[in-house]
Formats: C-alpha cells, sequence, structure tokens
C-alpha cells in the first residue's frame, strides 16, 4: 500500500510543478526566452505572502489575492525592461542576464533574510490535514488542492490563449513577430503580457509551495526551476497540458525513487528528466520538436 | 558587378599575413616576466597571501574555460561545477589509494576531460536554453550520485589524505605552485587551441554556423574539443581546489557558485577575448576581498555589474580597452600588414 | 545607366500630375551588412492607383516594401505617408496609420485557424468598408472553411486569407510583396482580378511582382529596380516591350550589369 499512496502522492505533486512549469512553457514558446530566475521569482512570491502574512496580519488565502497581481504586473515589468533589452542583443546575452537575475536574487535573499527556511503556515486543518480512502490510503488536503488549483489555471490558460484577444496575439506573436507586427501588434507589448501571466503562475506555484514545504533562498533554483524545466521537457513544448503530465511523470518518478531509497527522491527525478531529453527530447505530447 | 561599396584600400607594395603586431614580442616577455615573478612568491610573501593568490588562480581557470565556451563555441553551461566536483573527487579517490594528491592533480585533470565525452553526447543536440538548464541538472545529478558513495565521504564529505606529516610552509607553496601551474598551463593551452585551426572555426561558427557547416568545418567536433577541454580544466581547478581545501565537501565542490563567479568574472572582464577571464578575475578578487566580510554581497554586486556589462559593453572591460588602445596579448587573430602600415584584421 | 523616366505627352515628371502622393519615398539608401541593397530609391504613389515595382531576383523590390512597412532600417532617406514623415515609426504604428502589407510568402499564422488569422487582422482595425464577414464575401469558399488551419490549405487559399488579414486592417495603402510567387497561373489571375475590387473601396496599391506582364497588365504606372536602382519609371501604355527588358535586365549600353562577353572579342 505504500506504494500506491506514494504514486499518488507522486501524481499529485504534479499539479505543483505544472504551476512552476506552465509559465517556464508559456514564456519559452513566445519568446524564446528560458529564464533562469524563473524560480528565484517563485520564491520572492512565497516571501512577499510571508510579510503580507505576518506584518499585514491579512488572512493566508487573500495573500495571493494581493501577491498575485503584484508578481503578475512584476512580470510585465521585468520583461519590458531587461529581458527584452537582453532578447534585442542575443540568446547568449539574454542567458546570462537572466542567470545574473538569478544569482542577484538568491543571494539577495540570503542577504536580507537569512538561509533559514520558512514556511507559509496556514494553520489550518485544510493545510496539514488529510483524509483516508478506505483504509490505508491517505490524500493530503492540501496537495488535493493544489491539484485542483493547478487544474484550474490550465483550463484557465487555454481559454484565455483560444479565445480572447490577446491570447490570439500571442499565439500570433509566437508564430510570426513580423507578420504580427504589420498586422498593427507592438509586440514587446505582447511578450510583456504573456510574461506577466508566466509570473503569476509561478508565484501562485510558489505560494503554493511555501505552503506545502518550506522556502529558502536556493529553493528557486534546486527545486522549482529545475522542476518546472523537468515537467515541461519530459511533457513537451507547446503543450500546456503537457507540462501537467510532465509535472506527474516527475512526480511519481521521484516518489518511486523514495520508496526504493529515501534519499533518492530527486536523483530519480533527474535520471528520468535526463532519459526524456536523450530518447525524446520533443517530449511525450510533441506539438514541436522542442530542441 | 558593382554591389560592394566598401572601397578596398589602394596597397602599395607587397601585403603579408602576419599572426601578431610587433609590440606582442614585448607583452610576451611581460608574460614570462610576471610568471617567473608569481613563482617566485612562496619565498617573499606571507602565506595568507599566497591562499588569496590560489583562490584567483582557480577561478581564473575555471574563467578561462568558461569563455572558451560561452565566448568561442558559444555554448553556455550552467553547470561546469560539475567538473569542478569530479576534479576534487578524482583526486580524492587517488589519493585514498595511496597517490599524492599533487601527483594525482594531472590524472584527475585528464580524468574530468574523459568523463566529458559520455555527458556531450547527452547534452551536444541541444540549444541554448535546453543545453544550459541540462548541464545544469547533469552537474546536481552527478553530485546525488557522488553522495550515495560513503566510502568517498559520502553526504558530508570527508578530508583529503596524502598530507600527513608534511611541512605546513611547504604545503602551502606546494598548492601555491600547483595553481600556478595549472593557470599557466591552462592559459597557454586555450591560447595555441585558439591560434590553430580550432580557433578558426570556431570563429567561423560565432559569425555564421551555417556557413561553416556548409563549408566544410567540422562544427561538431569542435564544439566536444572545446566542452572536453572545458571539462579537463575545470576538473583541474577542481583538484587544486580540493588541495588548497585539504578536504572535499559535494555541497562546496559542486556549488553553483563556481559557475556563478566564472561566468561573471568572464563577462565582467570581455567575455570571447582570452585577456577578459584575466581582468575579470582581478576585478571578482578584488571585490571579495573588500566584501569579504559581508558574505553575499560581492555576489549580489558581481551579478549587477555582470548584468549591466552584458548589455551595455559586450565585450567586457577588456573590450573597452582593446577598442581604445588596439593591443592584442594573445594574438590569435590576423593581420594584415601593408608596406606603409597594418590596417586591423578582424 | 540612368533611369528612363518615361512619361506621355511630354510631361517633364510626376510631379506635373495633379494630387499630392499618398505614399513617397525619397532618396532611400538601404544597407543589409555591408551589401546596397536600395541605392537612392525614390517614388511617389498618388491615391487611388495601382503602382507596380518589378524587376529580377535580388533587384531590392521585397527590400523597399519592407523598409516602408517598417521591418527594416534605412540608411539614409525618408518616407511620408500622407504628407508625414514616417521614417521613425514602428511597424506596428505604420500599419495604425494606415499603411498595410501582405508579405512575402504569405507568413500566415500557422497555428491559428483561418477566421483566426482575420480576426488577427482585425484587431488594430481602422474605420473603413473592410470586416471579416466583406472578406468571406469576397472569397465565396472562406466562410465555410473559417475553422481549418491555415496549414491545410492550398497556396492559393493561404494568399486569399493572407490578402483578407491585411484588408480588415482597412488600411488606406495596401502592398502586396511578390504575389504571384509559387502560385499557378490561373489562381494568380483570380488573385489579381480581386483587384478592381478592392480598389472601389477607396485603397491604394503598391505591389511588386517578378511576373512583368501581370504587372503590366494590373498597374497604373511601374517601375523596374535593378540592383538597387531605378532603371525604368512610367506608364505601362508609354513603355515599350523592349524598353521594359532593357531596364529589367540592365542590357542597353553602359548599365549596371555591363555587356557580357565584351572583354572576350579580342
Amino acid at each position: 500500500m505504500a506504494w500506491v499512496n506514494a504514486i499518488i502522492q507522486g501524481v499529485l505533486t504534479g499539479g505543483l510543478y505544472a504551476l512552476f512549469a506552465c509559465g517556464l512553457s508559456l514564456m519559452f514558446g513566445v519568446m524564446k526566452v528560458v529564464n533562469l530566475a524563473h524560480g528565484d521569482l517563485a520564491v520572492i512570491a512565497g516571501y512577499l505572502a510571508i510579510f503580507v502574512i505576518t506584518v499585514l496580519h491579512v488572512p493566508v488565502l487573500w495573500s495571493v489575492v494581493i501577491v498575485l497581481p503584484v508578481m503578475a504586473a512584476g512580470g510585465y515589468l521585468l520583461q519590458r525592461t531587461l529581458i527584452q533589452s537582453a532578447l534585442d542583443r542575443g540568446v547568449l546575452t539574454t542567458l546570462i542576464v537572466t542567470f545574473g537575475l538569478s544569482v542577484v536574487i538568491e543571494n539577495g535573499l540570503l542577504e536580507f533574510f537569512t538561509a533559514n527556511s520558512r514556511g507559509i503556515g496556514a494553520g489550518m486543518t485544510l493545510v496539514t490535514g488529510s483524509f483516508k480512502i478506505g483504509s490505508q490510503i491517505y490524500i493530503a488536503y492540501l496537495l488535493l488542492l493544489i491539484f485542483a488549483v493547478a487544474v484550474v489555471v490550465l483550463l484557465g490558460l487555454q481559454y484565455f490563449l483560444s479565445r480572447s484577444k490577446y491570447g490570439r496575439l500571442i499565439r500570433a506573436v509566437a508564430d510570426d513577430r513580423e507578420a504580427a507586427q504589420l498586422a498593427g501588434a507592438d509586440y514587446r507589448h505582447v511578450f510583456g503580457i504573456a510574461s506577466g501571466i508566466a509570473l503569476g503562475t509561478v508565484a501562485l506555484g510558489g505560494i503554493a509551495y511555501g505552503m506545502y514545504s518550506n522556502l529558502d533562498p536556493t529553493t528557486g533554483t534546486d527545486t522549482i526551476l529545475l522542476f518546472a524545466f523537468a515537467a515541461v521537457v519530459i511533457g513537451g513544448l507547446g503543450s500546456l497540458w503537457g507540462t501537467l503530465l510532465g509535472g506527474v511523470v516527475l512526480g511519481v518518478a521521484q516518489q518511486v525513487g523514495a520508496q526504493i531509497n529515501i534519499s533518492d527522491e530527486l536523483l530519480a527525478g533527474y535520471i528520468v528528466f535526463l532519459a526524456v531529453l536523450v530518447l525524446r527530447p520533443q517530449g511525450l505530447i510533441s506539438r514541436r520538436a522542442g530542441s | 558587378m558593382s554591389l560592394a561599396t566598401q572601397t578596398i584600400p589602394d596597397l602599395a607594395g607587397d601585403v603579408r599575413v602576419t599572426r601578431s603586431r610587433r609590440n606582442v614580442a614585448w607583452t610576451g616577455a611581460a608574460a614570462l616576466i610576471i610568471v617567473a615573478v608569481l613563482a617566485y612568491f612562496p619565498y617573499i610573501v606571507y602565506s595568507g597571501t599566497t591562499a588569496i593568490l590560489v583562490q584567483a588562480f582557480i577561478v581564473l581557470t575555471m574563467a578561462s574555460m568558461w569563455n572558451l565556451l560561452a565566448g568561442y563555441a558559444g555554448l553556455v553551461s550552467v553547470g561546469q561545477q560539475g567538473f569542478v566536483g569530479l576534479g576534487a573527487y578524482f583526486v580524492l579517490i587517488l589519493a585514498l589509494h595511496g597517490l599524492s594528491p599533487f601527483a594525482a592533480l594531472p590524472v584527475a585533470a585528464i580524468a574530468s576531460g574523459v568523463a566529458a565525452l559520455p555527458l556531450w553526447w547527452l547534452v551536444s543536440r541541444l540549444r541554448s536554453g535546453y543545453f544550459a538548464i541540462a548541464t545544469w541538472v547533469l552537474a546536481a545529478t552527478i553530485m546525488l550520485i557522488i553522495e550515495k558513495f560513503t566510502s568517498i565521504g559520502g553526504g558530508s564529505g570527508m578530508p583529503l589524505p596524502g598530507f600527513a606529516g608534511m611541512n605546513p610552509t611547504l604545503l602551502t607553496a606546494d598548492t601555491y605552485w600547483a595553481g600556478l601551474a595549472v593557470t599557466v598551463l591552462a592559459l597557454a593551452g586555450i591560447y595555441l587551441l585558439l591560434r590553430g585551426r580550432l580557433g578558426l572555426v570556431l570563429t567561423a561558427i560565432r559569425d555564421d554556423e551555417v556557413a561553416a557547416r556548409s563549408s566544410g568545418a567540422r562544427v561538431g567536433l569542435a564544439r566536444l574539443l572545446v566542452f572536453v577541454v572545458a571539462g579537463a580544466g575545470c576538473g583541474a581547478a577542481g583538484a587544486v581546489l580540493a588541495i588548497s581545501q585539504l578536504q572535499v565537501q559535494p555541497e562546496a565542490v559542486f556549488s553553483i557558485q563556481w559557475t556563478a563567479e566564472m561566468a561573471f568574472a568572464t563577462i565582467i572582464g570581455g567575455l570571447g577575448t582570452i585577456e577578459g577571464p584575466i581582468i575579470g578575475t582581478i576585478v571578482y578578487m578584488v571585490l571579495q576581498q573588500t566584501l569579504a566580510s559581508y558574505n553575499a554581497w560581492y555576489l549580489i554586486i558581481l551579478g549587477l555589474v555582470a548584468i549591466v556589462v552584458a548589455l551595455f559593453a559586450r565585450r567586457g572591460l577588456w573590450g573597452l580597452v582593446d577598442e581604445r588602445l588596439n593591443i592584442r596579448l594573445f594574438p590569435v587573430g590576423y593581420w594584415l600588414r601593408t608596406g606603409d602600415g597594418t590596417s586591423k584584421g578582424p | 545607366m540612368t533611369a528612363q523616366r518615361v512619361t506621355g505627352d511630354g510631361e517633364a515628371g510626376r510631379g506635373q500630375e495633379n494630387g499630392t502622393p499618398l505614399l513617397e519615398v525619397r532618396d532611400l539608401v538601404v544597407h543589409h551588412g555591408q551589401l546596397r541593397a536600395l541605392d537612392a530609391i525614390s517614388l511617389r504613389v498618388l491615391p487611388g492607383e495601382v503602382y507596380a515595382i518589378i524587376g529580377a531576383n535580388g533587384a531590392g523590390k521585397s527590400t523597399l516594401l519592407r523598409t516602408i512597412a517598417g521591418l527594416h532600417q534605412p540608411t539614409s532617406g525618408s518616407i511620408l505617408f500622407d504628407g508625414k514623415d514616417v521614417s521613425g515609426l514602428r511597424p506596428d504604428r505604420r500599419a495604425a496609420q494606415g499603411i498595410g502589407m501582405v508579405p512575402e510568402g504569405r507568413r500566415l499564422f500557422g497555428s491559428l485557424t483561418v477566421e483566426e488569422n482575420l480576426k488577427v487582422g482585425a484587431t488594430y482595425a481602422r474605420q473603413g468598408p473592410w470586416n471579416i464577414e466583406q472578406v468571406y464575401d469576397m472569397f465565396g469558399w472562406m466562410r465555410e472553411r473559417r475553422g481549418q488551419l491555415t496549414a491545410q490549405l492550398s497556396g492559393g487559399e493561404q494568399q486569399a486569407v493572407a490578402l483578407g488579414r491585411a484588408l480588415v486592417a482597412n488600411p488606406r495603402v495596401l502592398m502586396l510583396d511578390e504575389l504571384s510567387l509559387g502560385l499557378a497561373p490561373v489562381v494568380v489571375q483570380r488573385i489579381y482580378g480581386m483587384l478592381p475590387q478592392i480598389l472601389q473601396t477607396g485603397l491604394t496599391i503598391l505591389l511588386v511582382e517578378q511576373d512583368v506582364s501581370q504587372a503590366l497588365r494590373v498597374a497604373s504606372h511601374i517601375q523596374c529596380l535593378l540592383e538597387g536602382r531605378t532603371t525604368l519609371e512610367g506608364r505601362p501604355a508609354d513603355v515599350t516591350a523592349d524598353q521594359v527588358e532593357a531596364a529589367y535586365f540592365g542590357l542597353a549600353g553602359d548599365g549596371p550589369a555591363g555587356r557580357p562577353g565584351e572583354g572576350s572579342e579580342q
């Protein structure tokens, strides 16, 4: 039964990973940008939520309502200023600049908040409790909630991209930037919107992770960025639901690894990621080649 | 066909293609003198200073390798710390079997280079962003695998054997010379490599990869060679690191901080020039020493400066100098020397 | 070879014709890296006319349109639209002014359906007679297939969608870059046959064509480019086939390409 629990846990964790990954997938799909600071920005969201809760005494779930728009707006600004400048100068510069940003953020957090890990304690049975199916299967409320939120977010994204004006523009700019400009679209503005969405989703992921586990300055890269990227690669670039599939595969692989040997959780995930990278780089659901 | 609009200067007299301008002979001599002076340091300087210099040598070696990868081959690797760790652990393993760590150093470097081969096979088909993160995951994976072996210290590391009974002053001096030797060999090796065919191929790739391929340049082979050399170089740096710290700890030797330091030093100094990493390392060391008590600050400042340089001064500090004074300490390009004077080469 | 400005009735040039130009280019110099693609090109397009630019491959025709659209920066010279200098405007700002373009190779949004392509074109549309329903009316087949991905359409159908996408924005000048490229002659005829309908709604057309006879059939004014320079300009009625051929290939006298085989006669 431990195995069944492990697999269920892995599947549900996939939802969390999908929240990490969908923003990365969007940014790469639209702008060809791999934002190496992606995870660190999620950690900032988590710290911001902690600040809002502890200093401003805002109820936990309300912190999400406050932090998310701030992060989304920040994402738009970051794209229009720093990332666009880097993009104009080439792929190499973009990688270097986002890597630099990642290091600056991490060390900044380290400097101001120390290396201590912090959690977003919701203090409700919602967060700590779980329910039983049958006699031996446990499902944590929080994980289930996060998975549900991830599904809702993905549905929302899908609807946005396929039906709304900006969703169409984002897809058009991703297909052919020049043709979109000829049609009157300012691609920089469209990029900004995509980044805002990406940061909004990853901020949600960061806060969720803060509730589920703990945040420290290095969580951004160690956990969030690498897991997000693994989920995108395994699931397949260009597919929104692929990030969920990829997250689930990653989560299950990790839990299976942990069952085999408690300290092999991370390793199992990385090995699956590398295997997909070598054997099927376009991912499990492929719309276009990923590399 | 009258499409070309650049007028070719009227060349009076014969035209010769040379590798360097006259003044390089002087800088070459100066370099030899500097190395000789540096080699003499342990006799005249306190061990605290040599320890700092060893740190500088480590960073300079790594930065030169990162520069080779990113500045010449266009490969942005965020996983070179994997090779740093490999180099350190190869030294540890050999030392545990009785070999002196100093003798193990060259072996560790070569072993790291060899290890780069299967790793290249894993990541070679990936482009930029994918390549970067794949190298990061690889480094993390290597660390996790190594941590499983308690015989070499597991997750907490272990001290490096082989120094028992050694005179501390001699140990410090030997460590220093090892670091100096690695750095000099690394720079010399890169210089010779880029001066030859590899340099031409890499410049061609940098300018126009499709054209380079179609003209027969072995692009894949060139990149493989660069990856292997960088792996060996970072491995050598890791070996020096292990020796200088007298212990090998996974979290320390596999830290992403090494990539941050080598990348920032290279970018600030000048990506794509051999002189760049030297300048960048100096800047890095100055910053680190002045901000030593402020922990994470030097990385924050280094990172911010690197971002600004990457956006606004693409060729770094050396690029600014080079444009004004037109000097090359390490001549790897070609100059067109005409009868009346020289006109600039590539 | 100096440009032959051919006019009828002894007029001294376009400056004498009535009406201010809707689109004017003055001494445009454009480089691709070190290559000079356009060498001091000038032209004036009057409202309501069909202005055709012809020339061989590499003559600079597409570069000219792309520069007018704003996708390429000129080295020097200016572009005036309705009397205003638009040289400093981004492509999307020029589109807002009323400069529309159907780019070479159609450049449809591959992952979008036919209708979505048109909707994107209509996102920043100006006021005017054209809308998506009008485009469906013009191309009878399109309404039924509007949910299909454009990658599944034939070349001619894709060209129609590209044309529709540009029209729904209600431009004032519509630039067409090599409409005939890769299409069967019958299809090309059909598409060009739609031009009168388009003109009737008040548009002005600037087109680039490699197919000279097609261009001569529809144009009210033509300009021939060769290696970035103008070799001929005038009304189709006033130019002879020989003149066009000479301008197109640059074979006359001291043309830019020189006389083939000159050095071998000794």
